[in-house]
């Protein structure tokens, strides 16, 4: 049973046709109603912000590589290593995530740069991602149908664990940067990667590799583990936090809906999280309305949360939720946390039963 | 031939913003630029079918709300991806406070602006 359920979520198999069939490909998402005038002031962008948080984060950055390499050789180095790889193999991907967005800087060549070394640093070749999140946002968690659901029904939790610090992630991710370098792309990748977009990727792939060629190259050159240490190996020693940010997203919630207060979670973080993760935390309201910059965030969760569920008070509370949904998960593939609305909110987008978050077979489900 | 179809009152649109039009079962969106020149294009994103109206218009761009693809609302070019197909715009005119658009101009957004107009 689980490996059945596990192959719906291919994006060429028969649950990807049955998700368009049943309308729930580019389906009408729930929004909250905000005023035009305040969603103007919401999305308005500044260079400002971004600025400033990307110069602090690049020189943390520079900072703990530069001690580290100063205590090279010694235990002393250790923090400094984990403090560096944390920014670079973590926070890399919410830097990813809002320049991709195009909505962290007013000043268009600033985000581009910045997704280009992000997309480096987190090992995703920028092009393929842009459209695979491109995606997610029109079909999130819609099984067949969205490429980034992280945590599957039966969770992979041996993946999911080995990935904590890159296990499974890292070689793939060779692996595809080998294969768009020989110019081809996965069968999931065409689905969703414009004829047009693939030329970018098979010229990425090869720059990439030549600096990760580059880099061992010295490794070797020199006999000294630190060019590994520094470029490429963060993504490994420094993975963790990405996933234990990344899981509070969706994991654990409804699939198939057409309303993101059923299927994504915003988690309240103290402000060391919130500027590592960029206020991605505020993630039902970034889904609602991906127009409005991370700076902006906690201004339309304030404006939003009357027609939400409450937000998780901490990282903590949000794993005493996620952690047991996705073990009963493990046998029970159609169970699905399901919160409860503030009184007088909106209800619950469900046009059809296969909208309830179950994410029954979509054959019996349209039957019934 | 041209067909011109009274849109909105000239001061129905903020500066720098965009408000939806609907005609004959087709979407517009008419812009109205910071220096108070209008602009209209077809109301639907060319990447998928999402009203431009709730987007954001910055600096001559409309920004697509679900997916952040941008156009130059002047010219209706494709300005990346996620959008790659350019939007088509329409001629535009202003006689007494009322903004017109000619629904049967013919601009595909090939790069060519839609005869943009100014209010007097």
């Amino acid at each position: 049973m689980g490996r059945e359920r596990l192959e719906r979520y291919s994006l060429t198999g028969p649950e990807n046709r049955a998700a368009v069939a049943a309308g729930l490909a580019g389906g009408a998402w729930f929004r909250s109603a905000v005023p035009r005038k305040r969603m103007k002031e919401l999305m308005k962008r500044s260079d400002y912000p971004a600025v400033r948080d990307t110069a602090i984060w690049i020189g943390l950055i520079l900072g703990f590589a530069g001690l580290g390499i100063a205590f090279w050789g010694s235990w002393r180095a250790v923090p400094f290593f984990i403090a560096y790889g944390v920014l670079y193999g973590s926070t890399s991907d919410s830097r990813w995530h809002e320049s991709g967005h195009g909505t962290a800087f007013k000043t268009r060549w600033m985000d581009e740069s910045l997704y280009q070394l992000a997309s480096f640093m987190i090992m995703r070749d920028p092009t393929t991602w842009r459209w695979s999140h491109t995606r997610h946002h029109t079909d999130t968690l819609v099984v067949g149908r969205d490429p980034e659901i992280a945590v599957m029904r039966p969770a992979r939790l041996a993946r999911l664990l080995a990935n904590l610090i890159g296990l499974v992630d890292v070689p793939v991710a060779f692996m595809l940067m080998s294969r768009h370098a020989a110019g081809r792309l996965t069968a999931d990748e065409a689905d969703y990667v414009p004829a047009s977009e693939r030329r970018k990727v098979y010229r990425t792939a090869r720059i990439h590799l030549a600096i990760y060629a580059v880099t061992i190259a010295l490794a070797i050159g020199f006999r000294t583990w630190l060019p590994v240490v520094l470029i490429g190996g963060p993504r490994l020693y420094g993975a963790c936090l990405f996933y234990v940010y990344g899981f509070t997203q969706h994991a654990g919630l409804g699939e198939n809906v057409l309303d993101h207060r059923l299927n994504t979670r915003t988690v309240k973080m103290n402000v060391v999280n919130r500027f590592l993760y960029w206020n991605m935390n505020y993630h039902v309201e970034h889904h609602m309305f991906p127009m409005v910059p991370y700076y902006r965030l906690a201004e339309l969760h304030e404006e939003i949360s009357r027609d939400c569920a409450p937000a998780y008070p901490s990282l903590w509370a949000a794993y005493q939720e996620i952690i047991p949904a996705i073990w009963r998960q493990l046998k029970d593939q159609e169970y699905y946390v399901r919160r409860e609305l503030l009184p007088g909110a909106a209800p619950f987008n469900e046009p059809a039963p296969i909208n309830d978050g179950r994410a029954l077979p979509l054959a019996t489900a349209t039957a019934a | 031939m041209a067909q011109w179809i009274a849109a909105c009152e000239a001061d129905d649109i903020d500066l720098e913003d965009v408000i939806p039009f609907e005609h004959d079962g087709r979407d517009y969106a008419i812009y109205r630029s910071p220096d108070d020149v209008y602009y209209a294009t077809d109301g639907h994103c060319t990447h998928e079918k999402t009203l431009l109206c709730d987007g954001l218009v910055m600096d001559g761009i409309i920004e697509c709300p679900k997916h952040n693809g941008r156009f130059d609302y002047t010219s209706g070019k494709a300005l990346g991806a996620p959008v790659l197909v350019d939007v088509r715009t329409y001629p535009v005119k202003v006689t007494d406070g009322t903004v017109y658009i000619d629904v049967e101009g013919d601009i595909p957004g090939t790069g060519t602006s839609g005869s943009p107009a100014r209010a007097t």
